[in-house]
């Protein structure tokens, strides 16, 4: 599967913070480096969230997995330090940092104290711009690599997922794995490291935020040490991917006791007029928790599994309305046919009074408690910048859920809920249920 | 890079606690239900849980998974409400919940806006009371439960394998029965099975009341009172005596062979002491010995030894719990490269641990370990929720707030020899499983 955050990123790209006092600033270094901070001194550390746009759609030709490994190489040796020597200084400064690479965004996730703030940062600093990528550990993350892409090709649902995404987008880079495949791996040495950190880890695609016990004066001065060496500009970003999704039903074959599923169309672009209708609809039709109509029909009502979801996959390049069910291989049918059904009623009927009532409720009141923890919010803020809201989204985005009427839910489902252009990938031995291609 | 994510790894260090400072408040109520009250006015938000002295060690033998189901079956109706409508209220006040069982206690919590408290409050003690079961209610519940099992555990060849090797462990004690329970013993379970738990053990004199966040505990003592402070304690509750271990004089092997299997790897489990009231020395020696072999991946001892210099390991950790009413288990994983067999990752690993237990600790990858600790008190204080459960496991598993505040300072002062002391009792063969997750019944070395 394309590894997107996509459940995380998400939750955390829709709700903002609304907590009181909470106060964000954007922050501008002497050599033009932006960045977004909240200041929280009450606690002596800082989370520091930076990522940059494209990622493992960044591949080269042939070079597919590329940047993902290349991600999981920046803690593995950096400066003068090789990797253990690297791993140690980390330990010994209490730093955490995290690297991460999916298919619109590498992310940095840095977490340190403020007492040895300088230290940390100059650290941290060589894992970003100078990654040493020796020889000894691009064949140790190889090798690592090599056994994730073994262990997601027997995994049901990332079987189901890279199945679904070959079908949804075909040669784009979202459609085969970001990992890239054992053989693809196998090739890439230490130059394609090289060339996959230069093309995407540029100023030009760079978002910043920090969140803890720092001023806006002290961010602004280590930014330009912390980022200032990167390239001014990287590769360019691949375009949107043609969705050439079709309805069906596709089967894969494997030995476990409960099949997985996949399903879903295409869907909604996060700057449309209707999104926000679209986001109250699946919050009514089968967003995660226990209240939705799917949670009711599949499994408080017929115990068909232990969960469902539906969720709006807003990519970078792609839009897609996308859910997921797992019931053992001899009532899997089954619950294929109601989350059928349920999808022909919303695209008729749209929801309730009641419903659009409630899914309000959750959604406004649910929107300040996403406001949890330094680095939740650093990412928040980063979401943001990315999304291309305003900091003042913080404050409007409640109205603009409040404004969303029934007629607008219904008119976005008729609209998005297409049911003969749903597609559904099911791994498992199923009974009762065919391909039909 | 450690994204190896395949295996189960016990966190070490957390939860940490050890911060007893003006944010912690505990009172009892009067019918016996405990509480603990911590602030944190960052953020206008709560987090309210009810802990019950009781998990699926507690279970009968042939009723496994009992626990668990009643879990689920919590989120039914009561003599107030309907079944669904807990949800749709949390729901409807923006709030999120969910609900957990372990071998030793079983939790419940909602995360709401504060001024909601007093709301999940009441509904929260209505259930402890009031629970309304019918048949299609348990009977749709256990369908549910049979596909979490599907999900977690047989669609899953590493989870039989965990699950066939805590059986191994274990000789008598019920750690060694899964917590989800057997398949054939959940899918026996009855209504009557589940209300005769629930009348016994859901009772204000068997629970835990945790809030946490922006609160005054004053007033959270007072609207604890009214909800919790009526109900009626159980008469039935006894003493949490569980089955103990026989001494164990052989050591025990396994090869689990599944189709499945996408990455082979060998993982032995001793059995180990686990933390207890006034007496947690060993048991900090025990985390300390685990983070020192396996706890960072390439510096920790296996990883230096095995990935850097050997070269013969994908990925290597050791793990140990001690947060458990009774013997834990103290391990350790190697995941070796292609090429290189589990019989020679085993002696490999072997290998490691004799020479570690002969030269001793390196003192400064000790205080390395140390300094990672006392920094993980500061980040532990952003982390509301993870105080919260930190109280509620040790509350449940026979620990009291001093021992969870205590434990910092105790790590800290565990010293070189103690940790070799700690090694030198914990692995002993004869109390260990050793176990082999391979995809074929003949290894071939490739």
């Amino acid at each position: 599967m394309i590894r997107f955050l996509v459940v995380i990123s998400l939750i955390v790209s829709f709700g903002m913070p609304a907590r009181a006092g909470l106060d964000i600033q954007t922050v501008q270094s002497p050599g033009g480096i932006k960045a977004w901070l909240v200041e929280e001194h009450s606690i002596p550390f800082i989370a520091l969230e930076i990522r940059f746009r494209g990622g493992t759609s960044m591949d080269m030709p042939g070079k597919r997995g590329s940047v993902y490994m290349m991600s999981g190489l920046l803690e593995e040796g950096a400066g003068d330090l090789d990797a253990g020597e690297f791993l140690r200084a980390r330990e010994s400064l209490a730093a955490d940092f995290g690297f991460d690479a999916h298919g619109d965004a590498i992310s940095v996730s840095a977490t340190f104290l403020r007492e040895n703030r300088d230290q940390a940062l100059e650290l941290l600093r060589k894992a970003i711009q100078e990654p040493r990528f020796d020889p000894v550990a691009v064949d140790r993350v190889r090798a690592q690599v090599i056994s994730i892409i073994a262990g997601d090709q027997k995994d049901p649902h990332e079987i189901a997922a890279n199945a679904f995404d070959r079908l949804a987008y075909g040669d784009h880079p979202y459609g085969t794995a970001s990992t890239g495949t054992t053989n693809s791996v196998n090739l890439l040495d230490r130059d394609d490291m090289i060339v996959a950190h230069q093309n995407t880890m540029a100023r030009d695609r760079m978002y910043v935020s920090a969140v803890g016990d720092i001023s806006s004066e002290e961010l602004g001065r280590i930014l330009d040490d912390l980022l200032g060496g990167l390239p001014e500009f990287g590769a360019p970003i691949p375009g949107p991917a043609k969705v050439g999704l079709t309805g069906g039903v596709t089967i894969i074959d494997n030995p476990t006791p409960q099949s997985v599923a996949v399903f879903g169309h295409a869907g909604i672009r996060r700057d449309d007029d209707d999104f926000f209708a679209a986001y109250v609809m699946n919050q009514v039709f089968g967003a995660s928790g226990f209240t939705s109509r799917l949670n009711d029909e599949v499994r408080e009502k017929r115990g068909l599994t232990y969960g469902i979801y539906t969720y709006l996959a807003t990519y970078d390049l792609a839009e897609m309305y996308l859910g997921s069910v797992a019931s053992a291989n001899d009532r899997i049918a089954e619950a294929i046919d109601v989350v059928r059904a349920e999808w022909v009623k919303l695209a008729e009927n749209g929801v309730t009074e009641q419903e659009l009532d409630a899914a309000k409720k959750y959604l406004t009141g649910a929107y300040p408690l996403r406001f949890d923890g330094n680095g939740r919010i650093a990412s928040i803020l980063v979401s943001m910048q990315m999304d291309g809201l305003p900091t003042s989204y913080v404050d409007t985005r409640n109205d603009r859920v409040n404004a969303v009427t029934l007629e607008d839910v219904a008119r976005v489902a008729k609209r998005l809920m297409v049911p003969e252009n749903l597609r559904i990938v099911v791994v498992g031995q199923p009974k009762g249920i065919e391909a039909t291609d | 890079m450690q994204r190896l994510l395949f295996i189960a790894i016990l966190i070490v260090f957390t939860p940490l606690l050890g911060h007893a400072d003006e944010t912690v408040t505990t009172f009892t109520l009067p019918n016996g239900m405990d509480a603990v009250v911590i602030e944190d006015h960052r953020a206008p938000v709560v987090t309210h849980m009810v802990w019950y002295r009781i998990g699926a060690a507690d279970e009968v033998p042939g009723k496994s998974g009992i626990a668990h189901l009643l879990e689920h079956l919590m989120f039914k109706g009561t003599r107030r409400m309907k079944s669904g409508e807990f949800s749709a209220i949390v729901a409807a006040n923006g709030g999120s919940e969910n609900a957990f069982t372990s071998f030793d206690y079983t939790g419940y919590w909602q995360r709401v806006a504060s001024d909601r408290l007093e709301l999940m409050m009441k509904m929260e003690s209505d259930r402890m009371r009031g629970l309304v079961l019918s048949d299609e209610d348990v009977e749709t519940e256990r369908a549910v439960v049979l596909e979490e099992r599907n999900s977690r555990t047989d669609n899953n060849p590493g989870a039989l394998f965990s699950e066939q090797r805590m059986a191994a462990l274990y000789l008598n004690h019920p750690y060694g029965v899964p917590v989800i329970g057997w398949k054939h013993e959940i899918q026996g379970l009855t209504r009557e099975d589940a209300l005769a738990w629930y009348e016994k053990y859901y009772a204000p004199n068997n629970a835990v009341l945790i809030v946490a966040g922006d609160v005054d505990p004053k007033e959270v003592q007072r609207l604890a009172r009214r909800y919790y402070g009526r109900l009626r304690p159980s008469r039935d509750l006894v003493a949490r005596h569980r089955p103990e271990e026989p001494p164990q004089i052989s050591p025990r092997r396994l090869q689990f062979v599944d189709k499945r299997v996408a990455q082979p790897y060998v993982i032995r489990t001793y059995l180990a002491p686990e933390r207890n009231s006034g007496d947690q020395e060993q048991a900090a020696a025990l985390s300390m010995l685990a983070e020192l072999l396996g706890g960072s991946g390439l510096t920790s001892v296996l990883g230096q030894e095995l990935q850097v210099q050997q070269q013969i390991a994908l990925h290597v950790s050791a793990f140990y719990d001690g947060m458990a009413l009774d013997k834990s288990g103290f391990g350790m994983v190697v995941v070796p490269v292609e090429g290189v067999s589990l019989q020679a990752a085993e002696a490999a690993l072997d290998a490691v641990l004799a020479k570690f237990v002969e030269t001793g600790v390196d003192e400064s990858h000790l205080a390395r370990v140390k300094s990672q600790i006392r920094a993980a008190e500061i980040y532990e204080r952003d982390d509301i929720q993870g105080r919260a459960r930190g109280y509620g496991e040790a509350l449940t598993q026979g620990l009291t707030i001093e021992d969870a505040d205590a434990w910092p300072a105790i790590l800290q002062s565990v010293t070189a020899d103690d940790i070799l002391a700690a090694a030198k009792m914990v692995l002993d063969p004869r109390k260990s499983v050793t176990g082999w997750l391979m995809r074929d019944t003949v290894e071939v070395t490739q």
